[in-house]
């Protein structure tokens, strides 16, 4: 199968995202330019971390606008999968496609860390490799990790079984200590902390190899049952 | 068409916490400054607006603020809006 990792002007965690796919899953990954409109024939996107356009006016309120965001708006609708990883998620909730926003950490802080996380969650494309309510180790590194959203919304993604990702300990003030989400469909995951990050012995975590395992094995079981 | 200036201020909602406006709050106080409460720091845009009236260009400005410059979930903005000839 095939990935593509967009890169927005101020994305740094691209290469690192590509190489952590080619790793986990020897899929190939491709690099995309922010500037570029169609995404035909990748089967899984990654928004990468980063700063896209320095994170003028909001987090991810610029590269929402970018002419990539029409080709992701459309693989959206496809059903095929898209993971927002920090910045990623910041772009994915500007840009609509998941809901709530990212604020300022509620200590101010630039958390650079290993934190832990429990999966809520696994039967999302992201997460079938996990087991339910595992607590694995990744790490994150954001100054803008505040999940925000209305009561409402935030009922909305608990009954949904929308949190994928919960923080054993909230590192952010994020409400419910929201780490990450799927949309109501599934297929779009934005997350603050970085998966990519933690798929090697020497990372000191390898628990985020398994999420890029679960989107290789969901898109591969997808093309067997179209097969037939 | 006419020329205005747009001054355009977003906060983030009353009830959203804001860290940073708590945290200059603190620093106030911490001057010696009591008595000063509810500290909110925003952010202010300037530009011009070329439109035919001044009904007009109020629609660019809060169609501008509604798609980009305010995000919804978590800010709300408030704007003044000046002739530049001096209407």
């Amino acid at each position: 199968m095939k990935w593509a990792v967009i890169v927005f002007p101020g994305s740094n965690c691209d290469e690192d995202a590509a190489n952590a796919i080619v790793r986990v899953t020897g899929d190939s990954a491709v690099l995309v330019w922010h500037q570029q409109t169609s995404l035909e024939g990748y089967d899984a996107i990654v928004l990468p971390g980063g700063f896209s356009y320095g994170d003028y006016l909001r987090s991810g309120a610029i590269a929402r606008f970018a002419p990539i965001m029409t080709a992701v708006h459309e693989q959206a609708q496809r059903g095929v999968p898209i993971l927002g990883i920090c910045n990623g998620f910041q772009v994915l909730t500007e840009a609509g496609l998941l809901p709530g926003g990212l604020l300022r950490n509620a200590d101010l802080h630039f958390h650079c860390k290993m934190v832990e996380l429990e999966v809520l969650n696994n039967r999302t494309p992201f997460t079938s490799a996990y087991q339910l309510g595992e607590i694995i180790r990744v790490p994150i590194a954001h100054g803008e990790g505040r999940y925000h959203a209305d009561e409402e919304t935030l009922t909305g993604l608990k009954e949904g079984d929308a949190v994928a990702f919960q923080y054993v300990e909230n590192p952010n003030g994020s409400a419910m200590g929201i780490a990450g989400i799927v949309n109501e469909r599934g297929n779009v995951l934005g997350m603050m902390p970085h998966p990519e990050r933690a798929v090697a012995e020497f990372m000191q975590s390898e628990d985020g190899a398994r999420l890029f395992q679960s989107v290789h094995d969901y898109v591969l079981a997808k093309e067997v049952s179209h097969a037939h | 068409m006419k020329e205005y200036r747009a001054e355009v201020h977003v906060w983030l909602k009353p009830s959203v916490f804001d860290p940073q406006g708590n945290a200059v709050e603190k620093a106030v106080a911490g001057l010696g400054h009591t008595g000063i409460r509810g500290m909110r720091v925003g952010k202010s845009m300037e530009f011009t607006v070329e439109a035919d009236s001044k009904e007009a260009a109020s629609k660019m400005v809060e169609t501008v603020c509604d798609r980009v410059l305010c995000n919804p979930v978590m800010e709300t903005y408030r704007y003044v809006l000046t002739a530049r000839d001096g209407e």
